[in-house]
């Protein structure tokens, strides 16, 4: 078991963003949280990152870090490509010493490769493309060795191709660390090529719960409706 | 009666400083938060001593031309409007003390922490609004380093120590400044001008200038860090939080000193 949301409900200003949802995602699976602007898929995200407390219910994980690749990357941006992933390494008190420079160096390059992007460690966020940014935020999230990763929009405002390689680097590290995965993403294209499961929320509510095929066999209202992008259906955007 | 009440003059001014008031009162609840929180940190102290020094030379070199000239400036212009006068009716002797208890005692410390407030403490606040409105803030959640050790302690730090540092060569800078300004408006000799600061100038003076240059840096380095904390909604959160610490720090440095006045001098 990798993570298992139960009864999750979070409430601002008395009113419910998220009401009574609950999921599970296994090690090494990607479950992907779909739904319309302001259903309430980042609030799930920050919840389980531990950046909002929830009112009620419960968030079981197996333990271990969990790390998350933020919509804009949100790279330190007076700091190179190296600080940046080396970051948790350098900072927080438990690891400080653990490694040397030369280590640090080696651990870097090891998963600067492994999203494509060897020898840009000097380099400055403002130096890099958007789809290069986020890239290096999977290169920051995956350094600590995370047992949850999660991530929020990975592809919005990248282009086609940009967006497919983003794609295939969601999978590739889910096989390389076989960790449990969230992707909360409103792109069709995301959820074909990257999920093994899908929630869709609708008013903090999950309206819907499958597998890709399942959501573009389109066997309900709600599934019809997204698959389709139709203003018409159950979801009434605000 | 009501509704016309609050198309007032009255009503809106009042409006405005209740306000005000509430945000001021939040500010402090915000920078008592954080300073707690900070306290805590201090107890695992985990801030590198490089970072203190990258804060310290931001704090107190960075700044020292700006407010060098401010001070030395707000002497000279004092210097010019007194000494002759001063002179002209008997009182030369005593230019040097008037212009040296002013600077050590009130001026220096000021002006030296307006100047510093409008070049590092809105800079510090925007630096950290700007990092917490594009989720840098969450992301150093997220990788289990805390926000306030990593951000606040090494500003505080180097702001609360710096400031006297600042304070003092800015005085010494306003003092000299005075000597110049009082020998070209009034002729007053350098050894009249300089025989009159040590006689008027004690050490109760300048320990209770730095003391209350301490307060004066770690105000501002908290205040600015407390307020970029609290930016949100994009670019115009940065400018608010901007305003904010620059508001507020001057606000508390000026009660600072107050109830230095009260308590000291009064």
């Amino acid at each position: 078991m990798g993570i298992e949301v139960k009864n999750l409900v979070k409430t601002f200003d008395d009113k419910k963003i998220i009401e009574d949802i609950s999921f599970k995602v296994d090690d090494g699976k990607i479950l992907s949280i779909v739904g319309f602007s302001g259903s309430g898929k980042s609030t799930v995200l920050k919840l389980i990152a531990g950046l909002l407390e929830k009112d009620s219910g419960e968030i079981i994980t197996t333990g271990g870090e969990v790390a998350m690749v933020f919509q804009y990357s949100a790279l330190f941006d007076s700091l190179n490509v190296f600080d940046n992933i080396s970051f948790a390494l350098q900072e927080r008190k438990e690891l400080r010493n653990k490694y040397t420079k030369k280590e640090l160096r080696k651990i870097v390059a090891e998963k600067l490769e492994l999203v494509g992007l060897s020898g840009i460690e000097e380099k400055f966020p403002s130096e890099l493309s958007g789809g290069m940014q986020k890239r290096v935020s999977f290169a920051r999230a995956i350094v600590t060795e995370p047992k949850i990763i999660l991530y929020d929009e990975p592809t919005a405002g990248l282009d086609p191709i940009s967006s497919t390689l983003i794609e295939d680097y969601i999978v590739r590290l889910k096989n390389e660390t076989h960790a449990a995965s969230i992707v909360v993403t409103h792109q069709m294209s995301t959820i074909k090529r990257t999920s093994d499961s899908i929630v869709m929320l609708y008013n903090g509510k999950i309206v819907f719960e499958g597998t890709p095929d399942e959501l573009c066999a389109e066997n309900t209202e709600y599934t019809k409706q997204f698959v389709n992008a139709a203003i018409e259906g159950p979801m009434k955007m605000k | 009666m009501v509704r016309i009440f609050k198309h007032t003059y009255t009503y809106k001014v009042g409006k405005i400083f209740a306000e005000q008031l509430y945000e001021f009162i939040s500010t402090v609840g915000e920078v008592m938060t954080y300073g707690i929180e900070m306290l805590k940190c201090l107890k695992n102290f985990n801030t590198r001593f490089k970072d203190i020094m990258e804060q310290a030379s931001r704090f107190g070199v960075s700044s020292l031309p700006i407010t060098l000239t401010i001070v030395e400036m707000t002497s000279i212009i004092i210097a010019m409007q007194v000494a002759e006068e001063m002179v002209k009716h008997g009182g030369g002797n005593f230019v040097g003390m008037l212009i040296a208890v002013l600077t050590v005692r009130e001026e220096g410390a000021i002006m030296a922490g307006f100047a510093i407030i409008s070049m590092i403490g809105s800079s510090m606040a925007s630096e950290i609004a700007t990092m917490k409105v594009t989720d840098q803030i969450d992301a150093l959640r997220v990788l289990n380093v805390n926000p306030v050790q990593y951000l606040f302690t090494p500003r505080v730090i180097a702001g609360t120590i710096m400031m006297p540092f600042v304070v003092t060569i800015a005085s010494l800078f306003g003092i000299v400044g005075g000597a110049i300004a009082s020998n070209i408006t009034s002729e007053l000799s350098y050894k009249a001008y300089f025989d009159s600061v040590w006689f008027g100038l004690n050490m109760h003076d300048i320990n209770v200038c730095l003391l209350k240059s301490l307060c004066f840096g770690f105000a501002i380095s908290m205040i600015s860090c407390a307020s970029g904390m609290s930016a949100k909604d994009g670019a115009k959160g940065v400018g608010t939080a901007t305003t904010k610490a620059v508001v507020w720090s001057f606000v508390s440095i000026v009660i600072i000193d107050l109830i230095f006045a009260a308590a000291f001098f009064y």
